[in-house]
């Protein structure tokens, strides 16, 4: 029970030209536990979606066979769990009890049992609250963890995990994989889909490297698969053990201050802090979830307005609008002075394709045509999203949104850049990419602050860092 | 365009999407509220004006039929925005559970009409006209029963229909395209005439 | 927003008890049979017996107030309208400028219509303020026979009311951080507007498409019969909250009949 077999599948989402996942040859056996690794865009969350049986027939098209235990997954769910990389969007009820009960329910569970199993999943993730607390108020973390309550309340047989620990704070991100530990039985097949692959090690004994072109590109124990291709894989944007990225510490010293930070804060969500920005630096801002980043981020960015203290630019970055704060000023102009990248890239795209998102900037700030044409091509070209200009940003994978957002920020290279987590869900050669062009903007003289969760991006790139905690009046209730 | 998802059972994104739509229309018109809280005021003083923008009220039932292609969809939208909207902002009495759901056969009746086969603008402006038909017939009678007839119920009643008519059923129409292009509607049938890239 | 989702009511409160669709059923039926008049005494009374189970719900005065007092907007609207557009200027001349013709009759008949918003949506506050609407979905379907895949789905998207609510603001920040704004232009708030509304609605509908298949996940849908894990009792007490709901607004029609005030609505 549990086995997966898969022959010769390829998926095709429908309004692409390309192939998501093509020529796919694969077994899994009952019990094993694997990590399904991949260049970003290999594919690899179609695949799971293939596996939980979620690739309804209109949505695309398909190549060969996919079957657990020799069943279609579409014809029969039963047997499979599957969390995905979003909690919020697989959280059905508004309250966390009713939310594991949900499939119980739909699975025609006796009403007397639903419950003991509801109690029983949320204790063997580590639930802390109460199963009538609202959904609403979970933090990012706790919201996951319910999510894979959910999955486990039902007893899969194969549990389907795609990246379960993005956007967690590393403590958080660390409870998470001690739930998956703790309560996956010695009969369950897993699939973990993850780039950071040292962090998952400990939960697999088979690792399964995709292609970006389609077929298994390496497949065995971690030991076989990283003594034989560690070097190859790690080229090719595997996050292999072991292998460690060169820093890019800043060349010059830090310029001009450029903003500054007094007493601000936006209570609830945000205590006071102070800090400098200056030009040529790069500042990290660290901090568990909840702890208020990117509200200090949206603050910075001069998109909210200070509850408490107050934000100042200096004439160095605004001129003669320096007496004013950036909330205020109109949006064109603070937009050639201070770029914004949003925690969620979906909320930050105003156009229809992934050309026209990152010309908008440029074209706004009246450069010409063939001018645009460039900064867009460089970008999509060492952004590897070339193929994609013409698809729309919605449709695109976690990564490659992620990378587009950074990259639209990079078009209008403003004076100050204020990123919130960009670099989540990338493999190590679009991560080195884009640590490459936030180096190159910083050692060019802009300012950057980045709110990150990502220790390897604050060893390499980092030269000064904020930490944040949680605000005091928090209690939960 | 007359295409349809071969059987008329509700799929789960049908039922979600379609809930979801009349959801987002109350944010909207709660943002609406918000932004325009002034004219709000000046067009609850005077009726005939507050007619010619009801076709907005309207929007959710057309868009629903449009995008679902399912027998009963105009109706559930309408409906269920009009639920909502009393669950979030009860001021409006209960009577306007019961409102939503007249209007919401008055649009419903076009798609039937036209046996749920024929999704084109036609379809979509008498949608719209019925929708506003059955509202105007529930408010004259809920609303503005005390009221002179000719300086005040014909206006209103006219301009309620012709609103409904090119707010409601037009503008539903122009929106269902322009979803479309963003493919949101990739797994309806309204969203089946892309180019792949 | 989130705060207008939630309940704001004592849950122990005798009647807040009730089963949620006695107490919709219950509203509903007060509100109808008040519409039936225009006179100022059948909506007056039956405010006053709204005001007198107020307790009985567990519902501060202070929150009817809050979520009552955009009626006050309404009411106003409809002195206006009345004064431009009565049909009966029956009664003492009170004041006349042009088409602006007021008269007792006039005032009268303002005095019923406001008296009657109040009147039919007061009910409808009480119950929402005191209905968490998970449980009204689980009545809806045990209790009312309605399609169990509807009422879940509707109750889904629900949920995504604050999200959708928090993402309207998103959206509105990264159009700024875009360079996009509108300053004090009124076509260019309008445009603006339609185009943050537009957003919402294709983030929406992605968001749905998501939870759709997030329900599936969990074998919404499959074919199997579903169970419920919240049992919602409809008894004695809530079939005579309906009752006595019909029995009251019955009454407050009746008195105004008696007293010879009564104005059917079709005449
Ligand atoms: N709904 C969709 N419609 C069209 N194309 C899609 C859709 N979802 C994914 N794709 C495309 O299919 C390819 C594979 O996407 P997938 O999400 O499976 O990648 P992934 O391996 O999970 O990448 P990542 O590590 O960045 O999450 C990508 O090129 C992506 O743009
Ligand atoms: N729009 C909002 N309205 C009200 N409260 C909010 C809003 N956005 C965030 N919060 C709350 O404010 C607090 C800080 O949120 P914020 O998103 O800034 O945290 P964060 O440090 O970025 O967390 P994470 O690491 O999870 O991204 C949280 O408790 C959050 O629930
Ligand atoms: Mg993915
Ligand atoms: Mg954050």
């Amino acid at each position: 029970m549990g086995a997966v077999e898969l022959r010769g599948f390829g998926w095709r989402h429908a309004g692409r030209l390309a192939w998501a996942v093509r020529g796919l040859d694969l077994r899994i056996e009952r019990g094993e536990r694997v990590l399904l690794l991949g260049p970003s865009g290999a594919g690899k969350s179609t695949l799971l979606a293939a596996l939980a049986g979620l690739l309804a027939e209109d949505s695309g098209e398909q190549e060969g066979t996919v079957e657990i235990d020799g069943l279609d997954p579409r014809k029969d769910r039963e047997r499979v769990g599957i969390v995905f990389q979003d909690p919020e969007t697989q959280l059905v009820m508004s309250r966390c009890g009713d939310d594991v009960a949900f499939g119980l329910e739909n699975r025609g569970v006796p009403a007397t049992e639903i419950w003991p199993r509801v109690d029983e999943a949320l204790r063997r993730v580590g639930f802390p609250y109460h199963r009538d607390r609202p959904t609403a108020a979970l933090s990012g973390g706790e919201q996951q963890r319910l999510a894979l309550a959910g999955a486990l309340a039902l007893r899969p047989e194969l549990l389907l995990l795609d990246e379960p620990t993005a956007n967690l704070d590393p403590a958080g991100a660390a409870l998470v994989r001690e739930a998956v530990a703790r309560s996956v039985d010695a009969d369950t097949t897993l699939i973990l889909v993850e780039h950071r692959v040292a962090e998952a090690l400990p939960l697999v004994d088979r690792v399964v490297v995709l292609a970006p072109g389609g077929g298994v590109r390496a497949d065995g124990t971690p030991e076989a698969v990283f003594g034989a291709h560690g070097d190859a894989l790690a080229a090719e944007g595997v996050w292999v053990p072991g292998r460690p990225v060169p820093p890019r510490r800043g060349t010059a010293p830090a310029g001009d201050v450029l903003l500054t930070a007094d007493r601000l804060g936006l209570p609830p969500r945000l205590a006071a802090v102070d800090l400098t920005v200056r030009a040529g630096e790069a500042l990290a801002v660290l901090g568990p979830n909840g702890a208020g980043k990117s509200t200090l981020a949206l603050l910075l960015g001069g998109l909210l307005k200070p509850g408490t203290g107050r934000v100042a630019a200096s004439t160095e970055l605004a001129g003669a609008d320096a007496r004013t704060a950036p909330h205020r000023w109109r949006a064109p102009a603070l937009t050639r002075r201070i770029g914004s990248v949003f925690q969620d890239p979906e909320h930050q795209f105003v156009t229809g394709t992934v050309f026209d998102e990152l010309a908008l900037g440029p074209r706004r700030t009246g450069r010409t045509e063939p001018e645009v044409r460039a900064t867009v091509d460089g970008l999509l070209e060492r952004l590897r999203l070339t193929r994609l200009a013409r698809a729309n940003p919605y449709t695109l994978s976690g990564g490659e949104a992620r990378r587009l957002s950074v990259a639209t920020a990079l078009a209008t290279a403003p004076r100050l850049l204020i990123c919130d987590e960009p670099t989540f869900g990338q493999d190590r050669r679009t991560w080195r990419e884009l640590v490459d062009l936030l180096a190159e903007l910083r050692d060019a003289g802009h300012g950057l602050v980045t709110v990150t969760h990502d220790t390897e991006f604050v060893d390499a790139l980092a030269d000064r860092r904020v930490l944040l905690d949680r605000p005091t009046a928090q209690v939960p209730s | 365009m007359n295409d349809h998802t071969g059987t008329n059972r509700w799929r789960t994104i049908d039922i979600v999407v379609a809930s979801v739509l009349a959801v987002a229309f109350g944010v909207i018109f709660w943002a609406w509220g918000l932004l325009w809280t002034a004219t709000e005021g000046a067009f609850a003083f005077f009726p005939p004006a507050q007619a010619v923008l009801y076709g907005i009220w309207l929007l959710p039932g057309v868009l629903g039929g449009l995008v679902i292609r399912k027998p009963g969809a105009a109706f559930y939208c309408e409906f269920l925005a009009a639920f909502i909207s009393v669950l979030l902002g009860s001021q409006w009495g209960t009577v306007a559970i019961l409102q939503g759901a007249f209007q919401g056969v008055g649009a419903e009746l076009a798609f039937a009409a036209f046996r749920y086969r024929s999704f084109r603008l036609p379809v979509a402006l008498l949608s719209g006209a019925l929708a506003g038909l059955a509202a105007a017939i529930f408010d004259q009678g809920r609303y503005y029963a005390a009221l002179d007839l000719w300086s005040a119920r014909v206006p209103i009643f006219v301009i309620t229909v012709l609103s409904a008519t090119v707010i409601a059923g037009a503008g539903a129409w122009y929106l269902t395209r322009a979803l479309a292009r963003t493919g949101v509607l990739d797994r309806f049938p309204a969203g089946r005439e892309r180019i792949p890239v | 927003m989130i705060g207008l989702v939630e309940p704001v009511a004592r849950p122990d409160a005798p009647l807040a008890r009730r089963n949620p669709v006695a107490k919709l059923a219950a509203a509903l039926v007060f509100s109808v049979i008040l519409i039936v008049t225009l006179d100022p005494v059948a909506p007056a009374i039956a405010i006053a017996v709204e005001l007198a189970v107020l307790p009985l719900f567990g519902v501060h005065p202070r929150v009817l107030a809050r979520r009552a007092w955009p009626l006050l907007l309404a009411g106003a609207g409809i002195l206006v309208t009345l004064v431009l557009f009565a049909a009966d200027r029956s009664g003492r001349m009170l004041f006349e400028a042009g088409p602006v013709v007021v008269t007792s009759g006039v005032l009268v008949t303002a005095l019923g219509l406001v008296l009657r918003v109040f009147a039919v949506a007061l009910p409808g506050v009480i119950v929402f303020a005191t209905t968490d609407p998970t449980d009204l979905a689980d009545a809806l379907v045990q209790n009312a026979k309605a399609p169990a895949r509807f009422a879940i789905g509707a109750l889904a998207a629900f949920r995504l009311v604050p999200l959708l609510g928090q993402e309207w603001q998103m959206i509105t920040l990264a159009r700024r951080a875009r360079g996009v704004d509108a300053g004090r232009d009124p076509v260019a708030r309008l445009r603006l507007f339609a185009s943050t509304g537009f957003a919402l609605l294709v983030g929406a509908i992605r968001r749905g498409t998501r939870l759709a298949v997030a329900m599936d996940a969990r074998g919404f849908d499959a074919g199997t019969p579903r169970t419920v894990a919240r049992r919602q009792h409809f008894g004695v007490a809530d079939a005579l909250l309906i009752a006595g709901a019909t029995a009251l607004a019955s009454a407050a029609v009746a008195t105004s009949v008696l007293l010879g005030t009564f104005r059917p609505l079709i005449s």
